[in-house]
């Protein structure tokens, strides 16, 4: 075997004996608790009064405009990063170039403010 | 990187694959799609930097940052395309969106 | 502290190899993507609306530049003393390929922006967005046919898909053209993602993205890990089957063609499906020609099915946009027999085929996109009834179009099926080209069913109404004509350039040049 595959042997048993920890727990408890279902029981519990519609809300749609913009905008980074370590190397053209990179990524930014889409409403 | 550590990763990237093709075709939910062809996306990345360090080359790593860009670019039309429908019949089911057929 | 960045700018102590750019090679992406984004700059700094139409002369304008700033291209390419020559350190090859695929895409580009104007205008959605998205979209289509780079193909091909799964959805009022769209986004990610894990196993196989290295590699190593390359040819396969619309990749076009905006459908069939050609001609010829053996028979197989399919399931239609869609999956079909062929004569016939087909089928879904009604309604066969009698230009010309499509002597459809059909028996698949022969006939009974229902007389004939042909679009109906007609008459003149545009697939040596394997000179 190798050493990698016995690195991860490690992981492999401290995961078994987390389950085989949780399971033994809740097998013992299960065994030793009385049970007597009641409908109630059952219920979502919320600070002690009844529950109102379900657990399943749905965040409002506008949040997801704003994270798909920042979703594009972020991702963009991943290409100024390597250019920004060797932005000595790369001389004037590669400034310029970035600068044409930046001013492309501002204009996409120029037109969701145009359209609106960044105003909360 | 020796041949060993290469098919670990490979098959790494294999499996996640296959769970996303089959994410892709099982599920119907239109957002677990997108996440599934992100899946896929993000496999064939684990793929090309474990293929880049096998061959010592800078290739598969630039490679992979285009990919990582031309994701979110997916994803970003994707989500667009489904709110779209989703304001339109409140469901992102994509069973339900069957109008034309033949 | 600026002062400090100059100088630091300035020493450069670790220089790296400076990029080669030719810019001159790239000046026709480069003016696609500048007037996209000049347009969308315009469109959001510009307070009032500008007047109808100027979005479209722009995006015309635009086209027309690209087309000149690739001729000087073309005719370089074509001097025996330069030739072509490599560009953005090997990864963008100009050669005459690129260059005639250029001006197919660029010509599709110019025909669904003339097409779109009208349409835009009656659907009340007059914008810079349908244009700045087609632009993109074409820039991605140029860069996959000039790609020398599995990652260059792979960014153009994502560029020009991106931006088509958002024309397809783009009417917002409409619910099937966002069916269209989430369809054509779901099975276009997908394939692309297996097109981008087919370059991944071909770069694990082979140790380069780079074509003309990949096949420098191939033709000196004799089936080395033969097994990762195959498997990554299989996928990319799917992935250019899938923007191509062939069998059995083909399954989302007939709903996409039939719920997106009928212009938006014109740039998909014409222009998309070029530059999908164009990627597939180019990574099997260039890059995997020693391993012609083992795909020849795959694109024969695929070459059946989709001509078949295409052919025998649009019989059954009654939308005349699922009509063309079928009609368009059988033109992949005979376009995959020119590239079956594996030889110059395939190739030319191919690029002919596809230049021909272009102008045919922009034209077809401009008639279309004319005769529906707003709301982008009214495409089944029976709105197409009367049409002779209320529009009797337009009726003829679509006539005229769809036995172009049929392959009737006289129009460029003819030549461009004799071409692939002569090109598939010199290759010495007899078969394979009288299968096309014979679902040629088959898909000809769906044309001649619509200019039946067009001309047809009888009781059934709805009553007169008034069908507006906007100027753009008659323009663009001119201009699809013309070609059409007029290359039926003398092919001789597209035929040679698609000719010229062949042998250049593999580039000579050109010393002005940047080495096309993307290995920088020595000292």
């Amino acid at each position: 075997m190798s050493d990698f595959l016995r690195d991860y042997l490690t992981v492999g048993i401290f995961g078994l004996t987390g389950v085989a920890l949780v399971g033994l727990l809740l097998g013992l408890g299960s065994l030793l608790r009385p049970t007597r279902p009641q409908p109630q029981k059952y219920i979502n519990y919320e600070s002690g009064v009844d529950p109102v519609g379900t657990g399943w809300g749905q965040s409002n749609v506008r949040y997801y405009i704003f994270a798909l913009l920042f979703v594009m905008f972020d991702v963009e980074a991943v290409f100024i990063f390597p250019f920004a370590t060797r932005v000595d190397a790369y001389g004037w053209f590669g400034l310029i170039e970035m600068g044409i990179f930046i001013v492309v990524l501002a204009l996409g930014l120029l037109y969701a403010w145009k359209k609106k889409v960044l105003r909360w409403v | 990187m020796d041949d060993l550590l290469l098919n670990q990763f490979l098959l790494l990237g294999a499996v996640l694959f296959c769970i996303g093709v089959y994410g892709v075709l099982a599920r119907r939910n239109a957002v677990l799609v997108l996440m599934s062809i992100e899946l896929i996306l993000n496999a064939v990345n684990i793929n090309l930097i474990a293929f880049g360090a096998f061959w010592g080359s800078i290739t598969g790593s630039v490679f992979a940052l285009f990919v990582i860009a031309i994701a979110a670019a997916e994803v970003g039309v994707g989500l667009a395309i489904v709110l779209l429908i989703y304001r339109n019949r409140r469901s992102v089911d994509l069973d339900d969106v069957a109008e034309m057929k033949g | 502290m600026l002062a400090s960045l100059w100088q630091q700018l300035s020493d450069s102590p670790v220089p790296i190899d400076s990029v080669d750019l030719a810019w001159a090679g790239l000046a026709p992406v480069m003016i696609l993507i500048g007037g996209a984004l000049l347009i969308l700059a315009v469109d959001s700094l510009v307070p009032r609306r500008l007047r109808p139409g100027s979005y479209a002369l722009a995006t015309v304008l635009l086209a027309a530049g690209a087309m000149v700033a690739a001729v000087p291209l073309w005719q370089r390419v074509q001097d025996a003393e330069r030739g072509p020559f490599a560009t953005a350190a090997g990864a963008i090859m100009v050669d005459g390929f690129s260059v005639f695929a250029t001006f197919v895409i660029l010509s599709a580009v110019i025909l669904a922006a003339l097409s779109f104007d009208g349409w835009l205008r009656r659907e009340e959605m007059d914008g810079a967005e349908p244009y700045v998205l087609m632009l993109l979209s074409a820039s991605g289509g140029v860069m996959m046919a000039s790609a020398n780079d599995l990652i260059v193909m792979f960014l153009g091909l994502e560029i020009l898909s991106i931006a088509v799964y958002v024309l397809a959805a783009m009417h917002l009022r409409k619910i099937t053209s966002q069916e269209a769209g989430v369809k054509y986004f779901v099975l276009g990610a997908f394939s692309s993602a297996f097109f981008l894990y087919g370059i991944a196993l071909i770069y694990g196989g082979t140790g380069s993205t780079n074509l003309v290295r990949i096949a420098t590699y191939l033709s000196a190593t004799v089936l080395g890990d033969s097994g990762l390359v195959l498997a990554g040819l299989a996928l990319l396969l799917v992935g250019f089957g899938f923007k191509v619309a062939a069998a059995p990749f083909h399954f989302w076009a007939p709903d996409v063609y039939q719920g997106a905006p009928t212009p938006s459908v014109a740039w998909m069939a014409s222009g998309v499906k070029v530059a999908g050609f164009a990627g597939l001609l180019r990574v099997f010829y260039l890059a995997f020609s020693t391993y012609r053996l083992d795909w020849q028979p795959v694109i024969f197989v695929l070459a059946v099915l989709t001509m078949l399919v295409g052919s025998v399931l649009a019989v059954v239609q009654t939308d005349v946009k699922r009509m063309l869609a079928y009609s368009s999956i059988n033109h992949a079909g005979f376009i995959l027999v020119a590239v079956q062929a594996a030889t110059a004569a395939g190739v030319q016939a191919a690029l002919f085929y596809l230049a021909a087909y272009t102008f045919m089928v922009a034209g077809s879904f401009g008639v279309i996109a004319v005769v529906s009604r707003k709301g982008d309604i009214g495409t089944s066969l029976d709105d197409y009834r009367g049409l002779s009698r209320d529009r009797p230009v337009v009726a003829f010309a679509f006539a005229l179009l769809l036995l172009a499509q049929a392959g009737v002597p006289l129009t460029s459809g003819f030549f461009a099926k004799f071409y692939v059909i002569t090109a598939a028996i010199e290759a010495g698949s007899s078969t394979l080209a009288i299968i096309a022969m014979i679902t040629a006939v088959i898909s000809s009974y769906v044309y001649l069913r619509i200019i039946v229902a067009m001309y047809g007389a009888g009781d059934d004939v709805p009553a007169p109404r008034t069908i507006p042909l906007p100027a753009a679009a008659g323009l663009a109906l001119v201009i699809s004509l013309t070609v059409t007609m007029s290359v039926g008459v003398f092919p001789g003149t597209l035929a040679s350039l698609a000719e010229r545009a062949t042998p250049v697939l593999i580039p000579e040596s050109d010393p002005g040049a940047v080495d096309p394997s993307g290995v920088p000179p020595g000292p």
